[in-house]
């Protein structure tokens, strides 16, 4: 994707914190990133890395209990961390959409399905006709490869496959062929065979409205199908970042290389799979410095891991958040040799 | 599956024998009963010290069979004989004594682990109700999952989910069981932590020589765990073999589907790969008549439609497939 288009979507220093019982709890921890027109950023990282947190407070969706102390998320023009709730409502539906992992959650299981994708556009079009709404409707539907569309606009919620629910968030959030995207875990909860038909229809409507997309996930196979770049997130803050070509064949951050590493490929029935040391950090109990500093294998005691948090600038590439950036691909190259580096070809399955 | 080999079921520590699970629905109004039916006629077999991997989407059938295996479910037919001996028509109170034998982890360590028990309780509890308990075991069983045994006073609730797994799968080995059966063990765990549990796993197969049955739909751990490997469709074995011949050369147009929807971690040639499928499980209220798949399949025939078919040798020794076009032109 091209990097010379004006950002859509800029995050820089991003910090949210929870209130517990046990004081403010940073899930988020000095985030950036940056989302192009029509691209597709995949967010990778394990669970409570602040993945989730960073898109809900884009999308000024943050609960009660959670807020932004730092940072800035630039949205065009428009810092959206301070835009008043009626301006940022405008946006939300409009030009921001999100879907989320259960799809019978995010719908209202006592109203019919047609309704629901009604309103979304009603919302935002008042004055449209009744007739009009029903035939976008089913016209959204049928788009997203919902059989027998017609039918299926007075069914209920429950009625529908986790698939089908997904599609028809899928529906709801594109009515308005919004410039960003965001998608949480997608399609976490949902069957192989099913993945892929809901990951195709997602890059068929994007096709078709030119959305661009940040893509949620912890699959490093769903990041390796879809993504244009790529950002790694560990304990609140961005570890890595690039190409999905840079990311999968010249990885400069030892947390996204012990992550490929410890990947099960279809070859090694029985051997020991590799396995990043320890767990990652309580959001309270985070360590000083890099945050990976105590699982990782190349800072070998070395005091400025423990002392001085590394940000992505600090590489030379500008791609990776460690103060050793230079050293990971020689030390990967030897420790793990088997994961291939280096844009050759690789033979089709 | 071994099963067919001479002398099989000696060497298996589980056949399930054309297992048919049929549940009744109940009746509304007038309108006659209807029944579904959630296992039509499986067979399988676990060869003692060895992995089977069972794979299949939702709603397949898995897990009806894992129930109906720990006698939680009753068998419409068929057989179920474990170390030797047919359980199916057993009663409770017989079916106790032969538990020790046959262990369970489930899928989300969350909610299988009493949030209000210690770890030390809650891995002594089989001990108790076995009246085989010591503290010493106990410590035994925790260190051999790698959970430092002088946590055992915290309750379950605090752990990560990654520990809580071990945590289950300690209390799974207690009674020493000779089959266990992991019921996607490692879904619910981030990526970093799974390769942790699976490696457990596999360590704790080679010294206790354990035999496993393990069900997942993410088939890289699946093909890193298994011997012998088993798809499953609407209720039905569709294709079983060893791991190489299920992921070397696949017969079922099904298992195909399943393997070529894997998301494959390497971003080269990603276009090429782009295969998907249309439709979804047939409704279990109303199967087709014929093969179950054959509305998604790119192969079918007029026979598919007409009579389902037997499951079947294809290719090599022991690889069977339930299909009439397998092993043809596709």
């Amino acid at each position: 994707m091209s990097n010379h288009s004006e950002p859509l979507l800029c995050v820089s220093d991003l910090v949210v914190e929870f209130d517990t019982p046990a004081g403010p709890a940073r899930a988020v921890d000095g985030m950036a990133l940056t989302v192009h027109p029509h691209e597709l950023l995949c967010i990778v990282g394990e669970s409570g890395s602040g993945k989730s947190v960073t898109m809900l407070a884009t999308m000024g969706l943050l609960p009660a209990t959670a807020r932004i102390t730092a940072g800035q998320i630039r949205y065009k023009n428009r810092e959206l961390s301070s835009l008043p709730a009626g301006e940022m409502r405008r946006l939300r539906g409009r030009e921001l959409a999100m879907i989320f992992q259960d799809p019978m959650t995010s719908l209202n299981p006592t109203i019919r399905i047609g309704k629901q994708v009604g309103e979304i556009i009603t919302l935002h079009e008042p004055k449209a006709s009744k007739a009009d709404v029903k035939r976008r409707v089913i016209d959204l539907l049928s788009q997203v490869n919902i059989p027998r569309p017609e039918y299926r606009y007075s069914a209920f919620p429950h009625q529908f496959s986790g698939g089908m629910r997904q599609r028809a968030m899928i529906a709801m959030a594109m009515a308005h062929a919004p410039a960003l995207l965001i998608a949480d875990e997608p399609t976490t909860a949902l069957d192989v065979t099913i993945q892929a038909q809901i990951l195709e229809v997602l890059r068929q409507m994007r096709e078709r409205t030119g959305s661009a997309m940040v893509l949620i996930t912890h699959d490093l196979g769903v990041v390796a199908e879809t993504a244009d770049r790529v950002v790694v997130m560990y304990s609140g803050r961005a570890m890595e970042t690039g190409t999905v070509q840079e990311i999968f064949h010249d990885p400069q951050h030892p947390y996204t290389i012990g992550l490929l590493a410890g990947l099960l490929d279809m070859s090694g029935t029985g051997k020991t799979a590799y396995t990043i040391p320890g767990q990652p950090p309580a959001l309270t109990r985070r360590p000083s410095g890099c945050p990976f500093h105590p699982r990782c294998a190349l800072h070998q005691g070395r005091d400025i891991c423990r002392t001085t948090t590394p940000v992505l600038a600090d590489s030379p590439s500008g791609r990776a958040a460690c103060h050793f950036a230079n050293e990971t691909a020689a030390w990967a190259a030897e420790k793990f040799p088997h994961i291939r580096r280096g844009p050759s070809g690789r033979a089709s399955q | 599956m071994s099963a067919g080999q001479p002398g099989a079921t000696a060497g298996n520590v589980l056949s399930v024998e054309n297992l048919k699970i049929v549940y009744k629905m109940p009746r509304r109004g007038r309108s006659k009963q209807e029944s579904l039916t959630a296992v039509n006629g499986v067979s399988l077999s676990v060869p003692r010290g060895q992995t089977v991997g069972l794979v299949g989407e939702s709603g397949c059938g898995k897990t009806t069979l894992v129930r109906a295996i720990l006698r939680l479910e009753v068998a419409s037919e068929g057989r179920i004989v474990l170390d030797g001996e047919d359980i199916t028509g057993l009663s409770n109170r017989q079916m106790r004594r032969r538990r020790p034998k046959v262990q369970v982890v489930f899928q989300d360590p969350y909610s299988s682990l009493d949030p209000r028990m210690t770890v030390h309780e809650i891995v002594a509890e089989p001990l108790r109700v076995h009246r085989r308990y010591s503290a010493h075991r106990v410590d035994e069983l925790l260190d051999s999952v790698g959970v430092n045994p002088d946590v055992g006073k915290r309750r379950a609730a605090t752990f990560s989910g990654g520990q809580q797994q071990r945590i289950a799968i300690a209390r799974a080995l207690a009674l020493r069981p000779q089959l266990l059966i992991l019921d996607e063990p490692v879904s619910a765990l981030d990526v970093s932590i799974r390769a942790q549990v699976v490696n457990v796993l596999a360590q704790l197969q080679r010294e206790l020589a354990l035999s496993y049955l393990f069900i997942a739909h993410d088939l890289s751990v699946v093909h890193h765990m298994s011997q012998h490997v088993a798809v499953m469709y609407f209720g039905k074995i569709v294709e079983s073999g060893t791991c190489e011949q299920i992921f070397g050369s696949p017969q079922h147009p099904y298992t195909k589907l399943l393997l070529s929807s894997i998301p494959v971690p390497d971003p080269d040639g990603r276009e090429a790969r782009r295969a998907v499928s249309h439709g979804e499980m047939p409704d279990p209220m109303r199967p087709p008549a014929g093969c179950a798949f054959r509305r998604r399949c790119p192969y079918a025939q007029e026979v598919c439609g007409a009579q389902a078919p037997p499951l079947e040798e294809h290719g090599d020794s022991g690889h069977l497939a339930a299909c009439w076009v397998a092993g043809g032109a596709h």
